[in-house]
C-alpha cells in the first residue's frame, strides 16, 4: 500500500538526489523530530501530518483513520461529481485507486513544501549550516559567473522567505551580488527553501573563510582612476599614486580582505573603443562603475570616524593631525586580533597600493571643464 | 551564399558567430594582414570561399580546418563593426542568442560578446551585459572555449553607439545582504559609500547637462531607501 515500504533510501535522500535538487542539505531526523523547528509550519502546509509522516518514512497508521477520511472523501465527490462524472462505468476499485494516487501525489508537494521549510530554518541552525560549509568546500553551489570573481565559490539563497515567490538564486560574498544558477534545472527550486538569512550568516558563521582574492596584479588599463570622465589613451598612467594612510585589520566587523574582495580598482569593467575609454558624459557612457566599487582607503567606510572626522573639519582646519591620531587609535583596538588576518591585510593593502589611486582623490577633479 | 560557412555558424558551439557576406570575405582588402597571422593561409581562405580542391592527407585536411575557422574568427572581429555586421549582430542580441544577464537585478537583458584583448589567444569571448556594464563568463564551456579576439573589445561599445535605442535603462535596484531581516552592517555601509559615488555621478552629469539614463522608478526607491537605513541603527533595531 505504501510506496515508501518498497523504497531502500529515506525519502530525504531520495529527495535530495533528485535533479535540481543538489543544492540541499540532508536535513537531519533529529531535527525534524524536534517540535520546536517546526513551530508554525502546520499552518503554512496542507496534509502536515501526512506530509511530515512521508519525510520521516512513518508507515501510515490507523486503518480507521484512513477510511474515515475516505468516507469524507466520498461525500465531497458526490457533491462535486454529479455532471461530470464520466459516462463509462469505473469500478468502485478504479476509482479508489484513482482518488489514491492523487492524495499520494497531493501529499508529496506538501511534503516537499514541508522538506523545503524545514531546510530553511535547518541550514541556518549549527549541523546545518556545517553541512553547508561542506558542500560550498566541494563547490557544490557552482561559481560567480562575474569575469571581475576570478571564480568565486557562490552560495544558494533565496531573496525571500515566503514559498511561491521566487526561485533560488546565487550569492557572491565577492561582489555582494545575485545570480540566476547557470542551468535552468534549479529554476523550479524555491528560493525560500534556502531563505533570506542563510546567505550572509554563513560568512559571519566562518569569518575567517577567505571569500576570494584580492587583485594583486597590477592591470594598468585598468587600474588607472575609475572616476576620471576623460578619455585617456591606454596605458599612460592616469594619475600620480598617494599612499594610502594606515589600514584598520577589521572594519564593520568584517576582515578588509573579505569585505567585497572582487570589487573595487582594478575590478570594474572599462569600457573602450579602440583602446579609448568610453566617457562617461558620452551618451552611452559608463554609468554604473559605483555598483563595483570599494573604496581604496577602506577607512572610509568607518562611517562614524568620518562623521567625526568632517565635524573636526569644520571646527579647524588641522584635519589630517586629527586623523593621524584617530587612525592609531583604531589600530590600538585591533592589536589582538589573529597574525592570520594581519598578514592578509598586509596583502590586502599592498594590493591596493599598487592598484592605484584613491577614489576620494579624484572626486570631481578634472569634471570642471 | 557560402556553405563552409553556414556550416560552420550553424554549428554547434558557434552559436555566437554571424554570417559573414561573400563579398566581404573576398574582398582581399578586408583581409589585409592576416596572412601572417594564419597557417596555410591561402588553402584556409580557399576553405573559407568554397574553392578549396587541394587532395590531402586528412591530418593536413584538418590541421587547414583549423586555420580556416582561426581566419573566419578573425575576419569576423573586422566584420561586426561593419554596418552590415552591426545589423546581423543586433539580430542576434534581439534573439538574446548570447545568453541573457545571470545577475537578478538585470531581468534577463540580453548580452553581447566581447574580447578582453584584440590580440588572438590571450583570453576567450565574454559576456557584457548593458545594464550593470559588466562582464561575464559564458555558461557553456563549448562557448568559453572560444577566442575573444573573434569579436574584440570595441564591437559592443560600437554597437551601442550606433543604436543607442538599444542600451537598456540601468538600474539602481540591488540585492541587499539581510540576516534575520536585518542588513548587513559591513554591506550596507560599502553600499552606502556605493550610492554616494553614485550620486556625485548623477551630479557631474546634471552639471554637463547629460542624461543618467536611469529608470524612473529610482526616485521613488531612494526615499524608501534611507527609511529603511534609519531602521538599521546599530544592527540591533527593534524588528520592523
Ligand atoms: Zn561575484
Ligand atoms: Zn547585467
Amino acid at each position: 500500500m505504501s510506496s515508501s515500504s518498497q523504497v531502500a533510501e529515506s525519502w530525504i535522500s531520495s529527495f535530495c538526489s533528485l535533479l535540481g535538487h543538489e543544492y540541499f542539505a540532508e536535513v537531519s531526523e533529529d531535527f525534524i523530530e524536534d517540535d520546536f523547528n517546526l513551530t508554525g509550519l502546520q499552518s503554512q502546509v496542507p496534509m502536515y501530518k501526512e506530509a511530515l509522516e512521508m519525510i520521516l518514512d512513518v508507515e501510515p497508521d490507523d486503518d480507521e483513520d484512513e477510511e474515515d477520511e475516505e468516507d469524507e472523501d466520498e461525500d465531497e465527490e458526490d457533491m462535486l461529481g454529479e455532471g461530470d462524472r464520466p459516462t463509462g462505468y469505473r469500478r468502485a476499485g478504479d476509482r479508489r485507486h484513482m482518488r489514491m494516487a492523487s492524495d499520494l501525489s497531493m501529499i508529496e508537494s506538501s511534503a516537499e513544501l514541508l522538506y523545503g521549510l524545514i531546510h530553511q530554518r535547518f541550514i541556518i541552525s549549527r549541523p546545518g549550516i556545517q553541512q553547508m560549509a561542506e558542500k560550498y568546500d566541494l563547490q557544490h553551489f557552482g561559481l560567480c559567473p562575474r569575469v571581475n570573481c576570478n571564480g568565486v565559490k557562490v552560495l544558494p539563497v533565496g531573496c525571500s522567505d515566503t514559498p511561491g515567490q521566487e526561485t533560488v538564486k546565487l550569492f557572491c560574498p565577492s561582489c555582494l551580488d545575485v545570480y540566476t544558477p547557470p542551468n535552468s534545472r534549479f529554476q523550479s527550486v524555491d528560493g525560500a527553501f534556502f531563505g533570506t538569512t542563510f546567505g550572509c550568516l554563513f560568512f559571519m558563521t566562518f569569518p575567517e573563510l577567505d571569500v576570494g582574492t584580492m587583485r594583486v596584479q597590477t592591470d594598468d588599463r585598468m587600474a588607472s582612476d575609475t572616476n576620471s570622465a576623460s578619455t585617456i589613451i591606454n596605458g599612460i598612467p592616469a594619475t600620480s599614486r598617494i599612499p594610502l594612510p594606515p589600514q584598520p585589520s577589521i572594519i564593520n566587523g568584517v576582515a578588509p580582505h573579505n569585505l567585497a574582495p572582487g570589487l573595487g580598482t582594478g575590478n570594474i569593467h572599462e569600457p573602450r573603443i579602440y583602446g579609448f575609454r568610453v566617457s562617461e558624459r558620452a551618451r552611452s557612457g559608463p554609468r554604473m562603475k559605483w555598483l563595483r566599487s570599494r573604496p581604496d582607503d577602506i577607512n572610509e567606510l568607518d562611517e562614524a570616524k568620518r562623521f567625526w572626522e568632517d565635524q573636526e573639519e569644520v571646527l579647524e582646519d588641522e584635519g589630517t593631525e586629527m586623523e593621524e591620531e584617530a587612525m592609531d587609535g583604531q589600530q590600538g583596538i585591533d592589536a589582538d586580533e589573529g597574525s592570520a588576518i594581519a598578514a592578509s591585510v598586509k596583502k590586502a593593502r599592498k594590493a591596493q597600493l599598487n592598484g592605484g589611486v584613491s577614489p576620494m582623490d579624484t572626486n570631481g577633479v578634472g569634471e570642471g571643464g | 551564399m557560402l556553405t563552409n560557412v553556414l556550416q560552420f555558424i550553424s554549428s554547434r558551439g558557434n552559436e555566437y558567430f554571424c554570417e559573414i557576406d561573400e563579398e566581404y570575405l573576398t574582398d582581399r582588402f578586408n583581409l589585409t594582414g592576416l596572412n601572417v597571422e594564419v597557417q596555410y593561409y591561402q588553402y584556409a581562405l580557399d576553405l573559407v570561399t568554397d574553392v578549396f580542391d587541394l587532395d590531402c592527407d586528412d591530418d593536413m585536411r584538418e590541421q587547414i580546418e583549423k586555420s580556416a575557422r582561426h581566419l573566419y574568427g578573425l575576419v569576423h572581429a573586422r566584420y561586426i563593426v561593419t554596418t552590415r555586421g552591426l545589423a546581423k549582430m543586433l539580430d542576434k542580441f534581439k534573439k538574446a542568442d548570447f545568453g541573457k544577464c545571470p545577475r537578478v537585478m538585470c531581468t534577463s537583458q540580453p548580452l553581447l560578446p566581447m574580447g578582453q584583448s584584440d590580440v588572438p589567444n590571450t583570453s576567450p569571448v565574454k559576456l557584457y551585459c548593458a545594464r550593470c556594464e559588466d562582464i561575464y563568463n559564458p555558461k557553456s564551456s563549448r562557448h568559453a572555449a572560444i577566442d575573444g579576439a573573434y569579436f574584440g573589445t570595441s564591437f559592443q561599445n560600437i554597437l551601442f553607439q550606433v543604436y543607442p535605442s538599444m542600451m537598456p535603462a540601468k538600474t539602481q535596484r540591488r540585492y541587499e545582504p539581510r540576516v534575520f531581516g536585518f542588513k548587513v552592517h559591513a554591506a550596507a555601509a560599502l553600499m552606502r559609500w556605493q550610492a554616494m559615488q553614485r550620486d556625485d555621478m548623477k551630479d557631474r552629469l546634471q552639471a554637463a547637462k547629460v542624461e543618467s539614463g536611469f529608470e524612473e522608478e529610482d526616485e521613488e526607491m531612494e526615499s524608501e531607501d534611507e527609511l529603511d537605513d534609519e531602521m538599521e541603527g546599530e544592527q540591533v533595531a527593534p524588528p520592523l
